[in-house]
């Protein structure tokens, strides 16, 4: 992965020196409550219902042990023993002390993480592909693009006060498994018709308030034009966007008021226009990001029969917890956050420091956060995969339930977050207590289960297959169920609205009704979403509204 | 008299808006965008040193016909939040190659002076009572960084080149 050099280096402990200046400002009064917020929001900072949140950035979700036992480390220091990967494939600590925050920055720089840019109105990580690298359908890596973008982006003079938060996505595979259509902007590697490889250029996607799926404003751009294009975008963005509004203010609303055809025809004027003066491709530094990126020193292998003998619970974790790898004799293996003991997406100093050790030993040293806040081991040999799930079962790491309706995505919800309008945690434990048997979820398939405490949809809602909102009534918790929303490549597409609003304590029995027209209806191994898409919404709003579950 | 930052130095300011009381035979004056717009014709021939202030919303390539005449350009900041003047100064240093002073002016404050540096400007007219001393040291706060831009000086800085 990729490695500081000085520069690397120093730019983020002077970032770390400059925000112990602003926090020390802040404190003995000599800046406003208001402006410290706009400063400590761009390095991660927010102030929460009981304390501080700070967010750490984890660009495009990879990480060294090194990393992680720090990680760990500030958990048990500064925290109360456990942090939260976030969709943003970040981590988040919920209850520091905002007087001690430089000092905990100072500590993570010192094994290159920081808060830069992890919240704020400004370009934030840059995600990617949790299967980067190492995925059989991936055209080409995306995270060296996901590097050099992340360095253009880092402090960038121009671009750091802009209407809104800017987010981007970068995949390197038709599958999309970086969410990149509801992104602020989406880059797709792709050939054209001479063979050559650039990108596929979207904008305006999102998700929050007004979710929206992004527009192709670029079909083919050469790859040594990627900074010049972005910055037309977002100098585009800068002048126009809307800043009365903070709910009108992101991109996808000047692109929805404007239309996707007359904002290509002023970025494309832009872009000409910036021609000369525009970032020039560094090639030299882009093929030394690139280097850190080559392909691991895997051992020449041949793909084995690993299941035959063992136990089915094992089984079961080898088909829905580890994925095909490009090189023989590997497989890439999730660590599920999602066991029913855990809130979604949690886990414990202790844990951290086993995923250090075990990733040292089974999987080359390289730890993966993904956006639907799973760990992932890219690189483990098929001849480790029983040990390495008999150590991750030690630790609660082990749920065979990858891709099933328990994989849910959940953000902190009205328990952690000032913002929220509701609690999620208790939904999910909800649902892990209907849903327990997993032989039952593996009957059922893939479905994608996202829930939000709010509109703002950190947990991805509108493009869960189900999607549940928090919404408040009266100083009373609800719940709008959507359903038919997907991120996947091609066929990404937001949920609809089935009906009125649910009750708290309702909305596992919701869930299970929408689960059992499905079964009723499902054509062989159909997918939840592919069933949905069939059958239409009316079917599955004719039960979940049936006189015995009408809320009150 | 009004102190502000230029070129990295507090100096004396040797402008005046129009809409300041006028003190006498003023020889450098700051017009607001939409007075050069309407009475371009005649202060063009004036025979002092002309300045334009812009707002936020104000389009720069209406200028780019003036700057011979201009040796000034204001751009106006509503807080800490607004983020054109980036833009528009950006597009004054390249696009039009605007080589006079460029002035961030408004709701500024020391924290975002080195972007705005970056950007292009090169003096800071920062709120009554800031202190200015201490809004130098800004222009320290990073000794590197990882796009090519306009210093205060209006050299072009490589990417990832350690800042002069």
């Amino acid at each position: 992965m990729y490695q500081y050099d000085q520069i690397d280096q120093a730019l983020v402990d002077q970032r770390v020196a400059q925000y112990r200046d602003q926090t020390q400002r802040y404190l003995a009064g000599q800046l406003s409550e208001d402006d410290f917020r706009a400063l400590r929001l761009r390095n991660g900072l927010y102030i929460q219902k009981h304390a501080p949140m700070l967010r750490i950035s984890i660009p495009y979700g990879l990480l060294r042990p090194d990393q992680v036992r720090m990680l760990g480390r500030i958990a048990r220091e500064y925290d109360k023993g456990y942090g939260h990967f976030s969709t943003r494939q970040n981590m988040q600590f919920n209850w520091p002390k905002l007087e001690l925050v430089p000092d905990i920055l100072a500590l993570l720089a010192t094994v290159q993480l920081h808060g830069i840019q992890t919240s704020g109105n400004c370009i934030r990580n840059v995600t990617a592909d949790h299967l980067a690298g190492v995925a059989a359908d991936e055209l080409e890596d995306p995270r060296p693009w996901c590097e050099y973008v992340r360095q253009w982006a880092t402090l960038h003079p121009e671009f750091s006060y802009l209407p809104r938060k800017f987010k981007i996505a970068v995949t390197g595979s038709p599958a999309d498994r970086a969410a990149s259509r509801v992104h602020d902007v989406g880059l797709h590697l792709v050939k054209n018709e001479q063979g050559e490889v650039g990108f596929e250029v979207l904008v305006g996607g999102g998700l929050g308030r007004a979710p929206m799926i992004g527009h192709v404003i670029r079909e083919f751009l050469p790859k040594q034009d990627l900074l010049a294009y972005l910055e037309a975008i977002l100098r585009v963005y800068n002048l126009e966007g809307r800043r009365d509004n903070i709910h009108k203010a992101r991109i996808k609303i000047l692109v929805k008021a404007i239309g996707p055809e007359k904002f290509r025809e002023l970025v494309e004027e832009e872009f000409a226009a910036a021609k000369d003066t525009a970032p020039v491709f560094d090639a030299a530094g882009f093929e030394r990001i690139k280097s850190y990126f080559a392909p691991k020193a895997y051992e020449t292998l041949q793909d084995q029969d690993v299941v035959s003998g063992k136990p089915q619970e094992f089984r079961n974790w080898f088909q829905y917890n580890t994925r095909k790898h490009k090189v023989a004799g590997y497989r890439a293996v999730f660590l599920s956050l999602k066991s029913p003991k855990r809130p979604p997406g949690d886990i414990t100093a202790d844990e951290l420091d086993h995923v250090a050790a075990l990733a040292e030993q089974y999987s080359l040293g390289e730890i993966r956060s993904t956006h639907d806040q799973n760990v992932v081991f890219a690189h483990v040999k098929q001849s480790d995969l029983f040990a390495l799930w008999q150590q991750l079962k030690l630790h609660d790491l082990a749920t065979a339930n990858i891709g099933t309706l328990t994989d849910m995505i959940c953000c902190p919800g009205g328990d952690f977050c000032a913002l929220a309008n509701a609690r999620s945690i208790p939904l999910a434990e909800q649902i892990n207590e209907r849903f327990d048997s997993l032989d039952y979820l593996y009957d059922l398939g893939e479905i994608q289960l996202k829930m939000s405490g709010c509109m703002n949809g950190c947990g991805h809602h509108s493009v869960g297959h189900i999607g549940v909102l928090g919404v408040d009534k009266d100083g009373e918790e609800w719940y709008q169920i959507t359903l038919g929303g997907s991120t996947g490549g091609h066929d990404a597409s937001l949920g609809k609205v089935i009906g009125p609003s649910v009750a708290h304590d309702d909305v596992a029995e919701t869930i299970e009704r929408i689960i059992s027209v499905f079964v009723e209806h499902r054509q062989e191994e159909e997918r939840f979403l592919d069933t949905f898409r069939r059958i239409g919404v009316a079917p599955f709003k004719a039960k979940v509204y049936a006189p015995a579950n009408q809320a009150a | 008299m009004r102190q502000l930052i230029k070129q990295r130095e507090v100096v004396v300011d040797e402008w005046r808006y129009a809409d300041e009381d006028p003190v006498g035979r003023e020889r450098a004056l700051i017009l607001p965008f939409a007075r050069w717009k309407a009475e371009r014709e005649q202060w063009w021939l004036w025979d002092g040193r002309l300045g334009v202030r812009l707002g936020v919303t104000d389009k720069v390539d209406e200028l780019k016909n003036d700057f011979t005449r201009i040796g000034l350009v204001a751009l106006e900041f509503g807080g800490i939040g607004e983020g054109r003047g980036y833009s528009q100064a950006a597009l004054l240093r390249t696009r039009y190659k605007f080589t006079g002073e460029l002035r961030a002016v408004g709701k500024i404050q020391r924290d975002q002076l080195f972007y705005m540096a970056r950007c292009g400007f090169d003096s800071f007219e920062l709120p009554e009572g800031a202190d200015l001393k201490v809004a130098l040291t800004a222009f320290d706060d990073f000794s590197v960084a990882y796009q090519g831009a306009f210093d205060a000086a209006g050299v072009h800085v490589e990417r990832r080149a350690v800042a002069g």
